[in-house]
């Protein structure tokens, strides 16, 4: 599998799904 | 008095240096990068290299220092609480501070390193240059990926009611 991260837009995409699971952790901890 | 100091020059440094850093990560991973790769198609690279990624990187490494001391000086008695989630009201500016903390330490113990060897400062031969530019550009994706929910993570700090519910 290529690695995300050699692209600029997989980059991105990687941050922005890694964004999504943080705060669900955050959310849900503060529940 | 104290307070002014601590929270409020406090924070504008650190949102001061934090864009210098940040911006200056992206400049790295959004132009430098990809000119590079076209630079060396026609050889032109050399000034890039010598003259612009040299002074890009000072003020990249010690801006990212000086954030990272103003978001520590920041947090003052809560520094613990944030780093061990010790508090509701610490878990976003938790998140955000490690995150921070794992992109400082990727810029001095992954990026400067190995950058030191790629623009010549050090002596490395051209196979330690080779796995040199691998580490250094994955380390730096690696911090423009965590910036994403780093700075998320920043701006829901002082809000968590509107960024939690």
């Amino acid at each position: 599998m290529k690695n995300p991260l050699d692209s600029l837009w997989g980059t991105v995409i990687s941050g922005l799904v890694l964004t999504l699971i943080l705060y669900n952790v955050v959310k849900y901890a503060l529940q | 008095m104290m307070d002014f100091i601590q929270l409020g020059i406090g924070r504008w440094l650190h949102i001061a240096a934090g864009v210098m850093w940040i911006g200056l990560l992206y400049y790295f991973n959004f132009v430098q990068v990809p000119a590079l790769a076209e630079a060396g198609k026609d050889g032109t690279g050399a000034g890039i290299t010598k003259h612009v990624a040299p002074r890009a990187l000072f003020w990249f490494r010690w801006a990212a220092v000086v954030t990272w001391l103003a978001g520590a000086m920041l947090l003052g008695k809560s520094f613990f609480g944030a780093f061990f989630f010790q508090n509701t009201a610490l878990y976003a500016i938790g998140v955000g501070a490690w995150l921070g903390t794992i992109m400082l330490f990727n810029v001095w113990v992954l990026i400067w390193p190995n950058q030191k060897k790629i623009l010549g400062f050090v002596q490395a031969t051209d196979e330690e240059k080779g796995r040199a530019r691998r580490v250094a550009f994955l380390a730096s994706r690696t911090n423009t990926m965590l910036s994403i929910p780093m700075l998320f993570f920043m701006a829901a700090a002082g809000h968590q009611g509107v960024f939690f519910g």
